[in-house]
């Protein structure tokens, strides 16, 4: 009699890749298993032998290292190794060793490889070459994104009220009132039962004020004298911004909703009004409406609405990034306006400046105010400082009071040093491109990503072609750029519920921003400065630098990928802080990191990692 | 139906829902159900090379010869043998009682196994209809159901199978007072002579290690328990995990895997066969 593992096949079927075969194959691989027990602290494989099967941990704890003794990966109960071996030449690439006493069910080689040929799903979730698999994740992602994707079915929150022809004019108007709707559906002879039946008009509150009240009509008139007919009808899956042209055009402002021949709804104009307005373009609009702080600060509710609705309307992290800086800008711009109407007109010219995340295009809802002045060369500080002390001050605080907070290292046009004429501003740079120290650069390279927002803007314009013109000239500053950006690192990726760190502690939750976006803007930005590109946004930095061929082939869509992947787990993890009432933060907890995030988070960890290799490579720590 | 995982005699809710079995069925347990006990027989005392050569001769049972003959072959009668050179085989039984002479084999699993592997792939497992004490109808057997115990085989249609699986590698077994005597009785039953072999008992060797010392009266005063040494139990000391009991394939896996634990934490791949068998 053939014995059967219930145990073994009970346990891989729970586990990735095992997930992805049929039924009989799963029995297949749970009779093949061979089974052993490594106590903690024992080698399970070397580099370089041979190797027969795929280890599975059935239980325990097992650290996977480089070549070069760099930790790789720690993996726990449904993990797997030794697959990249198995792929290859058979000879064990990562060496393995238990932590903790661990059971290993070992999966012979060729079966392994005959799943990993046969089933295209089981190979895609084996799969070694980590950039392959982020590369796929982030093409599926693309595919979902469409902004005017939104169907109208999404805004119908109700069933349609309706109500027969034959009914009075007061009945009609009681059903408004109790339902609280403002129209209904009128049926020739109302039977439930009939559901294909259309209706043949609608009445609405403006018909009632204007056909009845206004004419004077008796409230006994049958609906059907005063009903609207012919409807104009849409489907439920048209595009809202579609219905909106319909409703524009035909000058109506209820239309019936069709979903298989049935009325499901009623798209009303104020819908659309009320949807369109967390639009990222009606928020800035309103804000050039406000006239105080207190009236900006009451706005801060509307951006995070249009924040969440970006991302769950499957908006990239570019199109993200750049509406909430656009949002950003928009607050200073009025809160400039404001402040030049309150203290009067500038006494010199000035520009103020965005700087970092707001000046790249890529803010997120969770940012503090970066900001500086450039003031005309004929600024006197005796005569003209206070009037843009206040202003700088009122600036500031504005944006403090709309969710902007106070920047820690004190980089905002308050701070004298940071609200200085051009000359200036001309010899800070110079000086921080010709004769860097790691020490002056280290707070300063907020100051590349910059970008004039308010008064005379050709300020920035001369700023940034300075710094462009410079810095591919200087080596020594590239150099200083360079081991800076190299201060932050990635996390190694996740071991159970911890953020697993290269020197194998754990943590429990890890800094996006810190350990992520930051480190990846700082690497793109010196590649950039190193080309002289004239771009701000990282996304268009990379293209620039692509294109001048300076990476090693393939790296560059590597990071484009991990960059897109890591910005948007942080945006996600902020949307759902404010879809449940939180504070949005940048600390993502490992925990609520769904699998395919984790996977792929890891993926671009690496990625970010081996960039950071190659630039410590490319910019010896020596050549400073 | 019975199992004897339950020597410690203190049963858990899910081990008492498989006792079914009505009170007057239960025989008088032949185990000791407060304290581990050595095995009657001094088998550590046996000198297994010269007991197989003589068996091998003088057995009148062919089949058995053969069985001696293949130890002897195959060396895992060599008190000097390291373990990590033996072959093995992890064994289990499921019966209908506790006692050999009263009670029946239903199945048996086998994996054969080494130090480093125990291979799924070459696992075995039979059913066999016991003659006596057959379970009412009622009674569904921890994965067997009724009616295959109806149309398995006696255990003298499998013998020869059986005998010719098990030869030539060493046996393991969690606690040796079921599979040593039923697999004596019933062979002794059907062709009228016994069957002698050695065994490495995981649970002699828990025993071992945990048994040593009786607890003092001040330990039993303040409320210490002897450390179990139930197969479950057992495995949870060494990170091992939990598995569903009562299946012969799934103990006797769970009994191999705590052999290569039991070994790598308490000895060593050169420990020979003799300071482990019993």
């Amino acid at each position: 009699m053939e014995a059967e593992h219930i145990e073994v096949l009970e346990f891989i079927r729970q586990y990735s890749p095992f997930t992805e075969l049929p039924e009989e194959e799963l029995a297949v691989a749970a009779q093949s298993i061979e089974v052993g027990y490594f106590k903690a602290g024992s080698q399970i494989l070397e580099h370089n032998q041979q190797v027969a099967d795929l280890h599975i941990i059935r239980s325990g704890a097992v650290e996977v290292f480089h070549r070069t003794g760099e930790l790789y990966n720690r993996l726990s109960d449904g993990g797997f190794f030794a697959e990249a071996g198995l792929l290859r030449n058979g000879r064990v690439r990562y060496p393995a060793h238990a932590i903790e006493d661990t059971l290993i069910y070992f999966l012979p080689g060729e079966l392994f490889n005959r799943f990993y040929d046969e089933y295209e799903e089981f190979a895609d979730a084996v799969e070694t070459e980590d950039r392959q698999r982020l590369k796929r994740a982030m093409r599926r992602n693309q595919n979902a994104n469409d902004l005017m994707s939104v169907t109208i079915e999404h805004l119908i929150s109700r069933e349609p009220v309706s109500i027969s022809a034959d009914a009075s004019i007061r009945e009609a108007a009681e059903k408004m009132t109790n339902e609280e709707v403002s129209s209904l559906l009128i049926f020739d002879e109302l039977v439930s039962t009939d559901e294909d039946a259309l209706p043949s008009g609608v009445i609405t509150d403006k018909d009632l004020r204007k056909r009845v009240l206004a004419v004077g009509l008796a409230d006994s008139t049958p609906v059907r004298e005063v009903m609207s007919t012919g409807l104009v009808f849409v489907e439920h899956n048209q595009r809202v911004f579609e219905a909106m042209l319909i409703m524009l055009r035909r000058n109506l402002h209820h239309l019936p909703v069709l979903k298989k021949n049935r009325t499901i709804g009623v798209l009303s104009l104020s819908d659309v009004v009320r949807h369109e307005s967390k639009n990222s373009l009606f928020v800035v609009s309103s804000i050039f409406r406000q006239n105080s702080i207190e009236e900006l600060a009451t706005l801060v509710p509307d951006v995070q609405a249009s924040f969440v609705r970006m991302v769950n309307e499957d908006a990239n992290s570019r199109m993200i990034g750049s509406s909430m800086a656009v949002i950003g800008r928009s607050f200073k711009q009025r809160l400039l306006e404001l402040g030049e109407e309150k203290f009067g007109p500038p006494p010199v010219p000035y520009c103020f400046l965005a700087l970092g995340s707001m000046a790249r295009d890529e803010q997120s809802v969770v940012t503090d105010q970066d900001n500086a002045m450039v003031l005309h060369d004929s600024f006197d500080p005796e005569q003209h400082d206070e009037y843009f002390r206040q202003l700088a001050q009122f600036v500031s605080d504005g944006l403090d009071a709309c969710g902007y907070t106070y920047c820690t290292g004190y980089i905002m046009a308050t701070n004298p040093e940071w609200r200085q004429p051009l000359k200036v501003w001309q010899e800070y740079f110079t000086r921080w491109v010709d004769d860097p120290t790691p020490e002056a650069l280290l707070h300063a390279s907020i100051f590349f990503d910059l970008e004039g927002v308010w008064g005379e803007i050709d300020y920035a314009k001369l700023l940034n072609e300075l710094v462009q013109r410079k810095a591919k000239r200087s080596n020594r500053f590239l150099a200083f750029m360079a081991r800076n950006a190299l201060n932050r690192t990635p996390p190694l990726g996740f071991f159970k519920d911890f953020v697993m760190e290269k020197d194998g502690k754990h943590n429990n939750s890890i800094n996006i921003k810190r350990r992520g976006t930051a480190p990846l803007a700082d690497l793109i930005r010196v590649h950039s400065l190193a080309i002289g590109s004239r771009a701000r946004n990282s996304f268009a930095r990379l293209e620039d630098v692509m294109d001048a061929n300076i990476l090693p082939p393939g790296r560059g869509p590597d990071l484009r990928d991990a960059l897109e992947l890591i910005s948007m787990v942080r945006i996600r993890h902020q949307a759902l802080a404010i879809e449940q009432g939180e504070k949005p933060d940048n600390n993502v907890a490992p925990e609520n990191l769904s699998d395919f995030e984790r996977k792929n988070l890891k993926d671009a960890f690496q990625i970010l990692s081996s960039a950071q290799r190659y630039m410590r490579f490319r910019y010896p720590p020596g050549a400073t | 139906m019975f199992r004897r995982n339950n020597s410690e005699g203190s049963d858990s809710e899910r081990e008492k829902s498989l006792h079914k079995v009505p009170e007057h069925d239960v025989p008088t347990p032949s185990i000791p159900s407060q304290r581990y006990s050595p095995p009657t027989t001094d088998w550590q005392r046996v000198n297994w090379q010269e007991r197989f050569q003589h068996l091998a001769e003088n057995a009148h049972d062919p089949r058995l010869k053969k069985f001696y003959q293949a130890g002897l072959d195959a060396g895992i009668t060599d008190a000097n043998m390291p373990i990590s050179e033996v072959p093995m085989m992890v064994l289990d039984f499921e019966t209908t009682g506790l006692n050999a002479a009263e009670h029946g084999i239903l199945s048996i699993g086998a994996i054969p196994m080494n130090l480093h592997r125990i291979s799924q792939q070459q696992a075995r497992m039979w059913l066999a209809k016991p003659r006596r004490n057959l379970p009412a109808e009622s009674i569904v057997i921890h994965g067997i159901t009724h009616s295959q115990i109806q149309q398995a085989p006696d255990f003298i249609d499998i013998l020869e199978e059986v005998l010719e699986f098990l030869a030539g590698r060493l046996l393991i077994v969690h606690y040796q007072g079921i599979e040593r005597p039923f697999l004596a009785a019933a062979i002794e039953e059907r062709i009228g002579e016994r069957i002698e072999f050695p065994v490495i008992d995981t649970m002699h060797l828990e025993a071992r290690l945990h048994r040593q010392k009786q607890l003092t009266l001040w330990q039993r005063f303040r409320g210490a328990k002897p450390v179990s040494i139930r197969l479950a139990d057992s495995r949870t000391r060494y990170g091992l995990p939990w598995y569903h009991p009562h299946d012969a394939i799934t103990d006797a896996l769970a009994t191999g895997e705590l052999l290569q634990a039991q070994i790598a934490h308490h000895y060593s791949p050169n420990t020979t066969i003799g300071e482990l068998w019993s």
